[in-house]
């Protein structure tokens, strides 16, 4: 397997890259690889110009600002990983990084990357989904915010045009002391998963739950936001027994079906990890109280 | 009218200068411009980590990086990691006396997966070298042998380490 034909582009700046992109046709831009590369040598994907954009410098960083934190396109998930503010404020991208593939391809793949590839069970894309994320695009001569809930359009593909680049990501973050989990049901460590449970909760000192986000992923063509179970869990007290109630909400999920798992296998593992992670992220919060659900 | 660029790459502490398609993937380019073997190439889509090089000292598919993306950096392949042509690496050694390879396909992605596996964790348990050694693929073994030559090898660069 060879990659086909193409003209290699490695330009030194943003700039340089969008001009490129509004001028080639079928032009593909290649971050840290790990999805274009295979795609390139099975030649899934045939483009005639293939634009290079890690010698640009200034894309790669993870910056504390105010209660955001702002992730550049280029950003390693390596760097995320091992990243000390990322795991003090944002403890669920942590907890979920740890899921991305292996040392030897975090070590190359970004969070733009997986961005714009957008695979459905992409772990940093259900975590942006949960927390809100801001994706900032750039194209010749502007750039543009895309709010998360808008920025999968379909199965694999976002909802910026072709001659858009993804240049960081900002991602909103919740008070101290919150509750988060990650959880993933895949054949071996490493693999996609077949379906992830994202959660995120606040408690007050009474136990009551005040805000939810509660994200699958790998049922439905992108990471989904269940509203059915978040509207559930807000003013109630949370307990094995609500845990376990509304998670059986996920079970109503449209769900995508192929040759890994039919649609009902990934409707039962939404509410079962959701279940689980339910009860991991309020043993978690500061307010909460230690439950185990199986 | 194939697109060609000059690039140079140092590998094992040489330098090779060659004019290659971009097109080239980076283990192609290690293993029939420059002639280092020891890289294998197995699935050629990222999965089975035999083709596992370190650029500038942190692991990756050699088969996913187009050679000139390497241009100006520093890679290690599995020829690199003895010591000179005599003795092996206390890793290489601990994987002689643990069986912890039979045909050797996977050996050279196994070796350089560990190399920057241990450097980052000198004491690691049982479970963290196979979640270490997850992205690497081995027909023959069943791992327990590659397991047990990483534990021990984890206690032979200690010793060093420590003397």
């Amino acid at each position: 397997m060879k990659p086909p034909p193409f003209t290699y582009h490695d330009p030194r700046s943003i700039e340089d890259a969008v001009a490129l992109l509004a001028e080639k046709e079928n032009a593909k831009l290649l971050a840290g690889g790990q999805s274009l590369m295979p795609m390139l040598n099975m030649r899934f994907v045939l483009p005639d110009d293939v634009i290079d954009i890690n010698l640009i410098d200034g894309l790669s960083y993870i910056r504390e600002d105010g209660d955001d934190l702002v992730f550049g396109g280029m950003t390693r998930q390596r760097d995320i990983e091992f990243s000390d503010l990322v795991a003090r404020r944002c403890p669920l991208m942590k907890e979920a990084i740890l899921n991305v593939g292996h040392r030897q391809t975090r070590n190359r793949g970004t969070y733009g990357g997986s961005m714009s590839h957008l695979d459905p069970s992409a772990e940093l894309p259900s975590v942006s989904m949960a927390q809100d994320a801001i994706i900032t695009v750039q194209k010749k001569g502007g750039s543009r915010d895309i709010a998360m809930a808008d920025f999968p359009m379909a199965y694999m593909t976002p909802s910026f045009e072709l001659d858009e680049m993804v240049t960081d990501i900002r991602v909103p973050l919740w008070p101290e002391g919150h509750g988060y989990a990650f959880v993933e049901f895949a054949r071996r460590h490493g693999d996609f998963a077949i379906t992830s449970s994202a959660v995120l909760l606040d408690v007050d000192g009474g136990g009551k739950i005040t805000r939810a986000s509660v994200t699958v992923g790998g049922v439905g063509p992108s990471p989904l936001r269940v509203s059915a179970v978040e509207d559930g869990l807000v003013g109630e007290t949370g307990s094995v027994e609500l845990f376990t109630e509304v998670a059986e909400k996920c079970r109503e999920i449209d769900a995508m079906e192929d040759v890994y798992a039919p649609a009902w296998y990934r409707q039962h593992l939404a509410a079962v990890l959701t279940r689980r992670a339910l009860g991991k992220a309020f043993s978690r919060a500061a307010n909460g109280t230690e439950m185990i659900l199986r | 009218m194939s697109d060609r660029r000059t690039i140079s790459v140092t590998i094992n502490g040489e330098t090779y200068e060659r004019e290659v398609e971009t097109r080239l993937t980076l283990a192609d380019f290690i293993r029939h411009e420059v002639l280092l073997t020891g890289t294998h190439v197995g699935c050629e889509h990222g999965v089975c980590g035999a083709c596992t090089i370190l650029l500038d000292g942190q692991t990756a598919r050699s088969c996913l990086m187009l050679a000139v993306q390497a241009n100006g950096h520093e890679i290690m392949t599995v020829e690199g990691i003895a010591p000179n042509d005599e003795e092996m690496h206390p890793l290489q050694q601990a994987f002689q006396d643990n069986h912890g390879l039979q045909c050797g396909f996977c050996t050279p992605g196994m070796l350089t997966t560990l190399i920057e596996f241990l450097g980052d964790n000198p004491d690691p348990t049982e479970r963290e070298v196979r979640e270490a050694i997850s992205g690497n693929l081995c027909r023959c073994t069943g791992y327990q042998g590659i397991v047990a030559a990483a534990l021990d090898a984890a206690k032979r660069l200690q010793g060093r380490a420590g003397a």
